[in-house]
């Protein structure tokens, strides 16, 4: 129950961040990708299950508010997150290289699949243009703000297991 | 939370891929559906305004705080105090007040500018504060704080200053999503003031950068439009009022087709700075009503 109300306070705050606050500061106009950083940090630390869910509602609250269709976005994420989900087995909690990484390759999957669906779709081919212009720096503000907000969620992360084993363990 | 209901719980979990297998075929289905038709689109809109957009509101003006403070970086110091005491003005102001400034901000120019403002005039027009902008980098949408309970509905024109932002693509209670016509799927079927010549406004994400928005299929086979021309609202598009200003030409080219032009149009609004919009209440006519 506790997760599932710090789960949901997550997502809310990561989106009303990105699309207002980082909105208002952003640099050259493009916006770090939050709710990639969450769904792919859930994803790896708890499993495909809790990956996909976290991606499905991150997507879906962006789909209400600015999607052209209701629901790509929450494929997109959902998959996302079930795919780093797979990386479970061989996370730590103590080694950020791996996050990092797969942190990079998830918001480069993202821009990609966005690109394709509601771009290439439409006939606009230039994508050499839209990689440097908008996934690129995209991903290296994502990566950048991944190192702040990374080990919060993490420690968020923890603080719940522990509180988790204490009551599981009030009941034995 | 006892462990007999937890094993209970545990055992009736779904693996993984089934879950994603569901929510797939989910997602498929509302992405044919909303595609398709429109119906869903209230009873989620309302949900997704009850709880967001007063937060978003909230921390809207968290963030105009936030971008005040980098800009003063940027800025030279006299500017900025400048800047600041008008913000702090305009925050005294109620909407009310906003909407009347505006207004009057508006006939002042239009009435140097065009003989337009008679028609300008007519139309109600209701004020509202953008709250959020596209979580992604690939469209320029916005969110206002203004939705169907203020009796805004679908395709009703947005505008800021003397010219036109958008139209308003999604309600719900107290929100209303408006796609900008910069934005890289919005095409608007406009005409040169001068001649009256129709074109075709396309927002382009590879011109964002520059500022600047394109045209294309203009006939002009006299050569009449020069660069500075302005572009305003058609009579026949189907969604824009006619004579709203979109900006001016800045460029001009012939098509490799030898028959029609096309070129770039600085436009009239400074999309990298809306805080406000005016919305103008008045649907345009089409056949069916």
């Amino acid at each position: 129950m506790k997760r599932f109300i710090v789960s949901v306070l997550l997502i809310i705050i990561c989106f009303l961040l990105q699309t207002t606050v980082f909105k208002g500061i952003a640099p050259g106009g493009i916006v770090p990708n939050l709710m990639i950083v969450l769904t792919a940090s859930f994803g790896f630390m708890r499993g495909e299950r809790t990956g996909l869910i976290i991606g499905f509602f991150c997507g879906f609250l962006a789909d209400i508010f600015f999607g052209n269709v209701l629901g790509l976005n929450a494929m997109i994420y959902m998959y996302i997150g079930y795919a780093n989900g797979k990386f479970n087995r061989i996370f730590f909690p103590e080694d950020i290289k791996l996050p990092l990484a797969l942190i990079l390759v998830s918001d480069l999957v993202y821009g990609f699949s966005y690109y394709v669906t509601l771009f290439l779709l439409r006939g606009r081919f230039h994508i050499r243009y839209y990689f440097l212009h908008v996934i690129l720096p995209e991903v290296v503000y994502t990566i950048l703000i991944t190192l702040l907000l990374y080990p919060l969620v993490l420690w968020i992360n923890k603080k719940l297991e522990e509180s988790e084993e204490r009551s599981a363990r009030k009941f034995v | 939370m006892s462990p007999i209901l937890k094993k209970k719980g545990e055992k009736f979990t779904l693996p993984g891929k089934y879950l994603l297998f569901i929510l797939t075929l989910l997602c498929t289905g509302l992405i044919v559906i909303t595609f398709n038709t429109n119906f869903l689109s209230a009873p989620i809109s309302a949900v997704g305004g009850s709880v967001i957009v007063p937060l978003q509101e909230g921390i809207s003006k968290a963030g105009s705080w936030l971008s005040t403070r980098s800009e003063e970086l940027v800025q030279i110091r006299s500017l900025l105090q400048e800047n600041e005491e008008l913000k702090a003005q305009v925050d005294e102001l109620t909407m009310e007040n906003i909407r009347l400034q505006q207004d009057r901000y508006e006939l002042t120019n239009l009435r140097e500018l065009y003989e337009l403002d008679a028609q300008y005039d007519e139309y109600h027009k209701i004020g509202a504060r953008i709250i959020a902008r596209d979580s992604g980098n690939w469209f320029h949408s916005f969110v206002i704080n203004k939705g169907s309970e203020d009796g805004l509905q679908i395709d009703m024109n947005v505008m800021a200053g003397s010219g036109l932002v958008g139209r308003i693509v999604d309600v719900g209670p107290n929100w209303a999503k408006v796609m900008s016509i910069i934005d890289d799927n919005s095409n608007t079927s406009g005409m040169v003031l001068s001649t009256s010549e129709n074109l075709v406004v396309c927002g382009d994400l590879e011109l964002y950068a520059d500022g600047v928005i394109s045209f294309e299929k203009l006939i002009d086979s006299a050569d009449r439009v020069v660069e500075g021309d302005k572009i305003v609202t058609s009579n026949i598009s189907d969604k824009y009022l006619p004579g709203i200003l979109i900006g001016y030409i800045s460029t001009i080219n012939m098509d490799s087709n030898n028959l029609t032009k096309s070129g770039l149009i600085i436009p009239a609004v400074d999309f990298e700075h809306l805080e406000e919009v005016l919305i103008i209440t008045q649907l345009k006519q089409t056949v069916d009503n």
